[in-house]
């Protein structure tokens, strides 16, 4: 680790890309930086995609960029590159601290304080070279048993946008001038099914199923998941649209995610701090119905959004959020904290380039005690949606528009598919009108909700 | 164009290196193996609170090799432009193919392209102080507007991709395709409401397009009067009404509505709404609609396609009847139909598929006055957030982001913001009446599909669509909108 084997290998650096981080940390402050920070982003991927039995693409590739943070006092900018050559490495480094000129003082802007920095210790269990264990025409086989378990369910599946198996791996590294250095790995593998169906009539419903784990050994089976998309997508067969009303709401907790998500946006420091949230200047009051508790969590080992520290290097860890209806904390990286007087949650999320931004760990509602079929058995006359289309979610007003498709609810039961439906309210009251959650948490990724009923809204139809 | 030679220049590459790699991708057969070189460097800077807050550059270059084999695609890529590894992707990606080694055509020809985007100095390379003047202008503009604006976030963003694609067939086509975009943002407060407002654009232009056609003040004081508008506005009606959509950006609903579903990929497998529709009726005769890519300094335009097809104009829908579809060489050559230039990708990291390039309808008889005069209830929309479509059901969704009342011929009160939901193959025909005021948007628009994201423009004149369900939360009848 020094600027002298730069030098000795003027085409590519091969050395480890942990003592890179750190030198072009002290580069950057020996060329003038009053702090700085330099990440490394390393990754390969392999996915293919088999439709109707045959291999339609087949992709395999890895690559890595790296980017550099300078402070210049209150000023700060940022570079990154995809050419690790002695050359490319220098103009990144030059082109910060040139840009960290331009940019305007803020008195918020630093780097968090040396004590705050750290980062979990332990095996936080998200690596698994498992992923990519599977010779090539395993992995093939992988996608191609998903698809048909799919298209084997029913005659009137009878065509389909194919089964796929992906895996991969990335390689995080973090370094700054207060000292911290620090990185890890993680694996990634799914499959997944998206059949379609067709009825007598002609048209035509799709729909998907998937499976993700961290490892291999840990992935549902291709049976399952075909199977499960078989029936996600037949049940959608003869949807009709539905008259303009009132009723309860039965969210499936793949659209349930997508309230969290609000509440999420809502919490999120940067929205916080401007003013653009709805939940802004609420801390302490209570803004969701009782039994809603929503943590988020970035230590639980194996999680989709675990890791040993955040963008800045502070350590995750375990935040409650709502606690039984009342908001308890926003989640902030170092800058929305000072702007808040609050501390940082350790949710700093970085990409290459610009500023952190606020970013999850494992994030959930925590589930109730009834079953999802319970939940719904609870509903007279309503509507259980499956998927929405479209993003109509205003964080600053809250209002709340979707487009939506799923199944009528009629005493009790699935009675019939509709569609070209669209449901509406305003997230103030939505998250009050959370009336009950049911026991069916699941992680399939870092965000995670049960089955839930929400009442009040307006479903717009005919 | 000149011949820039870009990679030759420099990456040191030559016609025989290129030759070598196309031989390495089709080592183990296949009918077609492609190049795509990329270099694309950026800038984007940002004003919050009256403050730069952030300013980045950045890098990023790489190669991809795809090799076709009947209807199978292998791809693999490399970050690292030494012909080693640009070889041993080539390796990887011959892996779909099975067969005896096929040999490239020899000699590569390039075409005549066009020059749709001839700047002289790429926004890239411009001073960065000219940026941030941008930015801080418009920071000042959407504050100077009103009091209640009480926050703006102001932001710029530019690029510049330099691309060579080669293929096994002869094709070597190069470009240097800039993009730039300016956008603010704002959000309006009163005692007790909030509300945000959003406007910017750009193009493949030069940096003076800020200081000239549009000015910052232009998009911030279009954002600021957003905000104050909706502070404003009332709830939106819920169920099936007369919709009209006003010219230019609410032509997101034809790129939801039909261009996603004509993708060739989409029919090909028989998976879209539209598959097999070809010379029937979609649309209203008073309906044509096109995709554009030769539209000098557009968003969506573009000399080639990322598979250095030439780009063209393809008309989609004539008169209501549906004529065409966008195609990839792929789907092209898979259908025995031509290539319409529409081949894209996001970056070197992805396989090109059919893509929209500047999708819009073309101007009517009507007079956009009549047509609001025409409507006793319904909603006037004349900004929209995105859209999302289900390709294979044809329900599409947009998001109206301003839009008011029609009361009896007249535009009242402004309405919150609303989904409106539709069914593909027939939105189209319930369009009653068309404007001949035809708008292209400003130049914000991007396409996702497949993970990949690319700019694209839309269009359309004044439309009247007789009956689209409309997401409001009305509870009471403003005006015989619930049943």
């Amino acid at each position: 680790m020094s600027s002298t084997q730069l030098e000795n290998q003027p085409e590519q650096i091969e050395t480890d890309l942990r003592n890179l981080a750190q030198e072009m940390v002290s580069r950057a402050m020996s060329g003038g930086a009053s702090a700085a920070e330099c990440v490394i982003a390393e990754g390969d991927e392999f996915s293919t995609l088999v439709r109707l039995g045959q291999v339609e693409t087949l992709k395999e590739s890895g690559s890595r960029s790296i980017g550099v943070r300078v402070f210049n006092g209150k000023r700060t900018a940022s570079t990154y590159s995809s050419d690790f050559s002695r050359e490319g490495l220098d103009r990144m480094l030059k082109s910060a601290l040139e840009l960290s000129r331009i940019t305007s003082e803020d008195p918020f802007a630093g780097l968090p304080e040396p004590s705050q920095l750290g980062s979990l210790s332990g095996d936080l269990d998200l690596y698994h070279p498992d992923v990519y264990s599977l010779p090539g025409q395993e992995r093939i086989a992988y996608a191609r048993r998903t698809e048909k378990a799919a298209i084997d369910v029913d005659a009137r599946i009878k065509n389909s946008d194919g089964g796929s198996f992906d895996a991969a791996t990335g390689h995080k590294i973090f370094a700054n001038s207060l000292g911290f250095r620090g990185e890890y790995r993680r694996s990634y593998c799914s499959i997944a099914a998206v059949p379609i169906a067709q009825d007598e009539s002609g048209a035509m419903q799709r729909d998907y199923w998937f499976s993700v784990a961290r490892s291999l050994a840990k992935l549902d089976s291709p049976e399952n998941v075909g199977r499960i998309a078989a029936q996600r997508t037949l049940r959608r067969l003869g949807s009709r649209k539905v008259k303009t009303a009132q009723v309860p709401i039965i969210f499936d907790p793949l659209v349930a995610a997508s309230i969290l998500e609000h509440i999420f946006e809502g919490v999120n420091g940067d929205s916080v701090y401007r003013g653009a949230s709805f939940l802004a200047g609420k801390l302490g009051e209570k803004i969701a119905a009782d039994q809603i508790t929503v943590i988020d969590d970035g230590t639980i080992p194996g999680g989709f959004g675990t890791s040993p520290f955040d963008g800045e290097g502070i350590p995750t860890r375990r935040t409650v959020v709502i606690e039984n209806g009342v908001l308890k904390s926003y989640l902030l990286n170092t800058y929305t904290a000072k702007k808040l007087k609050l501390q940082t949650t350790g949710n700093a999320s970085r990409g290459l380039a610009g500023t952190p931004g606020i970013g999850l760990g494992n994030y959930f509602l925590q589930p109730g005690m009834k079953t999802p079929a319970e939940v719904i058995g609870g509903v007279k006359e309503g509507l259980y949606v499956t998927e929405f289309l479209g993003h109509g979610a205003n964080l600053v007003t809250g209002d709340y528009s979707r487009g939506a498709s799923g199944m009528w609810i009629s005493g009790g039961e699935l009675a019939y598919p509709v569609e070209e439906i669209t449901v509406a309210g305003n997230l103030k009251e939505i998250f009050f009108n959370i009336s009950e959650i049911a026991n069916d948490l699941e992680f399939r990724g870092p965000l995670a909700c049960p089955t839930i009923r929400i009442d009040g809204l307006t479903v717009g139809g005919e | 164009m000149d011949n820039n030679r870009f990679f030759f220049q420099h990456y040191g590459l030559t016609e025989h290196d290129l030759e070598r790699y196309l031989a390495a991708a089709l080592s183990a057969g296949g009918d077609y193996a492609d190049l795509y070189f990329e270099y694309l460097s950026s800038t984007s800077l940002t004003v919050d609170e009256s403050m730069v807050k952030s300013a980045s550059q950045g890098i990023s270059a790489g190669c991809g090799v795809r090799v076709v084999s009947g209807e199978r695609t292998g791809y693999a890529y490399t970050d690292d432009l030494s012909a080693n590894r640009i070889l041993h992707a080539a390796r990887t990606a011959a892996l779909i193919a099975s067969g005896p080694a096929k040999t490239p055509s020899a000699g590569f020809q390039q075409k005549q392209a066009r020059s749709l985007y001839p700047v002289t100095l790429p926004s890239v390379d411009a001073e960065i102080t000219a940026k941030v003047e941008l930015v801080m202008r418009g920071d000042r503009a959407a504050r100077a507007y009103d009091p209640r604006i009480k926050e703006v976030r102001a932001s710029y963003a530019d690029e510049l991709r330099n691309i060579l694609v080669v293929g096994s067939d002869g094709t070597f086509a190069e470009d240097s395709q800039p993009l730039a975009r300016l956008n603010v943002s704002c959000i309006a407060k009163t005692e007790g409401t909030s509300a945000r407002g959003s406007s910017g654009g750009g193009g493949r232009v030069a940096l003076d397009f800020f200081f000239g056609e549009k000015t910052p003040e232009y998009f911030a004081k279009e954002a600021a009067r957003q905000a104050i508008l909706q502070l404003d506005a009332r709830e939106a009606p819920a169920g099936e009404m007369e919709v009209v959509l006003g010219p230019g950006w609410p032509g997101v609903l034809l790129h939801e509505a039909v261009g996603h579903g004509l993708e060739a990929d989409f029919n090909r497998k028989q998976t879209s709404a539209f598959a097999g529709l070809i010379g029937k009726r979609v649309a209203s005769e008073k309906c044509t609609v096109v995709d554009n890519g030769t539209m000098p300094w557009r968003r969506g335009s573009l000399n080639v396609d990322d598979e250095g097809h030439p780009t063209q104009e393809t008309v989609l829908i004539e008169k209501g009847i549906l004529k065409g579809y966008l195609s990839d060489k792929l789907s092209a050559r898979l259908m025995k139909t031509a290539d319409t230039g529409n081949g894209r990708r996001e970056s070197y990291e992805h396989i090109p598929m059919p893509r929209m390039t500047n999708t819009y309808m073309l101007s009517g008889q009507d007079n956009p006055e009549d047509i609001v005069k025409s409507v006793k209830n319904g909603i006037y929309a004349v900004n929209f957030g995105g859209g999302q479509v289900d390709i294979t059901s044809g329900k599409f969704v947009f998001s109206a982001s301003e839009a008011y009342l029609i009361e009896n011929g007249k535009v009242t009160a402004p309405i919150k913001g609303a989904t409106l939901i539709g069914n593909g193959p027939d939105v189209l025909t319930r369009v009653s009446m068309v404007g001949n005021d035809l708008k292209l948007d400003e130049g914000v628009g991007t396409c996702g599909k497949d993970g990949q994201a690319v700019p694209v423009g839309v269009g359309i004149p004044t439309l009247k669509v007789d009956r689209l369900t409309v997401g409001g939360t009305a509870k009471r009848d403003p005006g015989g909108f619930m049943q």
